[in-house]
């Protein structure tokens, strides 16, 4: 193996697709989208860029900032529930044999195989009103119903399904099962990298097992965690298929409204300043938070 | 192209049995251009047809290949939106596109659609007289009208209790409370809201688009979902027992479900129309005239209209449908109430931006 220094040509050579992958495609379009949001409609499909603040101006009134503020509830959600339901997970994954660690991994990443769309429809058919979950509730209330006259005591009232679908729920339901691999995997592979004698030391010097998992185990996952809650929050944040396909008359997004400012309302540079100002928003949290892991020294490893 | 339409008229059983072979016979009997179609229109084989889902007969597009030789590749869109923000950055290569009237406009007004060379389409006489000079676009000079649809309301007949025949139950009313669905298109919705009102469906002004905001805001409660043109689904599937939609997406469905009906408000309601044009920048525009010709023929529309379901402009294909069909009030409704529909015209950006405004106000309440 060469010394990269003593050869930094060959390598910077290797860096050359990459970057301009990230340059042409990403970067440059970024950009175009961010000269938009300053510019103005003049035609049906003309825009001039004025350098105008108008639609900047407008993406703060207060309907805007709501949606957002709702946004940001609905991933946050989303994310507390990926944390909550993903921890046990990655422990459980770390904890198992090394032969069945490969499979549960697997399992995790599983769905990724699967288009996005093809799973959020999958859902309707499992959240609709006469959809799998309701069947399957109908089915034990049934039985229930049953078992109780059979007893004599009497029978339950018909069942009433429940309106899961087309409800903040619904959505919530939607980002989670999307989004939980994405908590796992980060949360697995800081969890995996603790010092198994740690863990021991605590049980040894007396800390029962809950005690071990919130004064030992967590504080040296944190920057799993911290890196496990931005991958899940930061696309959760600009959610648009699950609020679009399973969300209810009041579950409009952010990204839902960005959406319909390019398509249906034809006002590009207002979609493109709602777009940017939520960017911003991320940026800020993101440096905040780097600026806090730097304070604190080290840490920011887990980005 | 007469002759031909008058032959498959009289030889209708015939045709019907013998499938594709009678359409490429009674094709190579209207013209030259159908004997030998690449060198008549000079144009690779191929055409990229972008269009509505469930929108076309099952056999349209293979006997247009086999008539023609020419393969249609084709893509879908969901709404105009859709259509008019891929178009907008230039014509990534569709050679026939079915915009709907408002749009039609708007493309025309963008300069986004090529003039048609009627001449081309000798089929251009089947269509009926009211839609052959529209105020959209006038002289017909961009667009061919493929079907026409008006919005009324789908339900499920058992669990009404009389036929909601106006636009209150949807819009004004929690008879009906969490089992509504309505249009996600917040210009038809706002439309439909003034019709409610009693004024037009063109009638915009500040103070009637507030007032019909603040009817949705106070009937979204009981609405359960704005649909994205899938409300024929949420009816079906048990979902919603209203539904506000075009009157083809539900006569297809009534098909397969008895319980289910349609019907337009007695207030009137909006008009549409769904029209073939050529994009500019189409590669293959002598293919689309072909093709274009070709579904305005009376024997392939009448296929088409078989499976889609929706009135159709084209009155020789009507004539030959049958009864259920064309006396089917779901898909022609009574004279009496057309006569109180709209068109919706398209009247600038800034409108169709406050309706959009207006519409996220609603879901955001």
């Amino acid at each position: 193996m060469q010394d990269w220094r003593r050869n930094s040509g060959f390598f910077a050579s290797l860096a050359v697709p990459p970057v301009a992958w990230l340059l042409l495609l990403f970067l440059v379009p970024l950009g175009g989208v961010w000269l938009l949001s300053f510019g103005q409609n003049t035609g049906l499909t003309e825009i001039t860029v004025t350098g105008t603040l108008a639609n900047y101006q407008r993406a703060l009134e207060p309907l805007y900032l709501e949606i957002m503020l709702k946004s940001l509830w609905i991933a946050g959600a989303t994310t507390m529930i990926c944390l909550i339901a993903g921890f046990p997970v990655a422990l459980a994954i770390v904890f198992a044999p090394p032969r069945a660690k490969t499979w549960l991994l697997l399992l995790v990443m599983l769905p990724f195989w699967t288009n996005l769309l093809i799973r959020t429809y999958a859902l309707i058919a499992v959240l609709r009103t006469n959809g799998f979950l309701n069947a399957g509730l109908g089915w034990l209330w049934d039985g229930l119903s049953g078992l109780l006259a059979l007893l004599g005591l009497g029978s339950l009232a018909p069942f009433q399904p429940l309106h899961l679908l087309y409800t903040d729920f619904a959505v919530v339901f939607g980002l989670v099962y999307v989004h939980l691999p994405f908590m796992v995997l980060p949360l697995y592979a800081a969890l995996e990298r603790i010092d198994r004698s740690l863990i021991e030391a605590s049980l040894d010097l007396g800390a029962g097992h809950l005690r071990t998992l919130a004064y030992v185990v967590c504080p040296l996952a944190l920057p799993g965690i911290i890196s496990g809650v931005i991958v899940t929050m930061v696309p959760a944040l600009g959610a648009y298929l699950a609020p679009d396909l399973l969300g209810g008359p009041s579950s409009q997004l952010i990204a839902n409204v960005i959406e319909r400012q390019f398509k249906r309302a034809n006002d590009w540079p207002f979609g493109a300043a709602l777009s940017f100002l939520l960017m911003y928003a991320t940026f800020i949290a993101l440096f905040v938070r780097a600026a806090v892991a730097r304070s604190r020294g080290g840490g920011g490893a887990a980005l | 192209m007469q002759g031909s339409f008058y032959r498959s008229l009289t030889r209708r059983r015939a045709l019907a049995a013998l499938g594709v072979a009678g359409i490429g016979f009674s094709l190579s009997s209207c013209g030259k251009s159908e004997q030998a179609p690449a060198s008549a229109t000079g144009e690779e084989k191929k055409l990229n047809f972008f269009t509505w889902a469930d929108y076309i007969g099952e056999t349209t597009l293979d006997d247009f290949k086999a008539a023609t030789g020419i393969e249609v590749k084709m893509d879908l869109f969901a709404t105009n939106d859709d259509l008019f923000a891929k178009m907008r950055a230039g014509n990534p290569g569709y050679d026939v596109i079915v915009p709907s009237n408002e749009f039609v406009t708007r493309m025309i007004e963008a300069k986004m659609l090529m003039e048609i060379d009627q001449k081309k389409i000798p089929n251009l006489v089947n269509i009926g007289p009211e839609w052959r000079d529209i105020s959209y676009d006038p002289g017909q000079a961009h667009s061919v009208p493929y079907t026409w649809l008006v919005i009324g309301i789908g339900y499920r007949k058992s669990k009404v209790q009389n036929i909601p025949d106006s636009w209150k139950y949807v819009f004004d009313s929690d008879e009906y409370a969490g089992r509504i669905a309505m249009l996600s298109e917040a210009a038809d919705v706002f439309r439909l809201g003034f019709k409610y009102l009693g004024k037009s469906v063109n009638d915009f002004s500040p103070e009637l688009l507030k007032q019909v905001e603040d009817m949705l805001i106070k009937q979204k409660k009981n609405i359960k979902v704005f649909h994205d043109d899938n409300g024929q689904d949420l009816l079906v599937s048990g979902e919603v027992d209203l539904v506000v939609e075009y009157n083809g997406d539900i006569a297809q469905r009534m098909q397969e479900d008895q319980d289910i009906d349609f019907v337009v408000p007695k207030e009137g309601s909006l008009l549409n129309t769904d029209n073939l044009c050529i994009p500019v920048g189409a590669p293959h525009p002598e293919n689309a005239h072909a093709f274009i010709n070709f579904i305005l023929d009376a024997e392939n529309d009448k296929k088409i209209t078989e499976t889609i379901q929706y009135p159709t402009p084209n009155l020789a294909a009507k004539a030959l449908m049958d009864d259920a069909y064309k006396n089917s009030p779901a898909v022609y409704p009574s004279p009496e109430v057309l006569s109180r529909c709209e068109y919706g015209r398209f009247t600038g950006a800034e409108i169709a931006q406050a309706f959009e405004a207006a519409m996220t106000r609603v879901r955001a309440a």
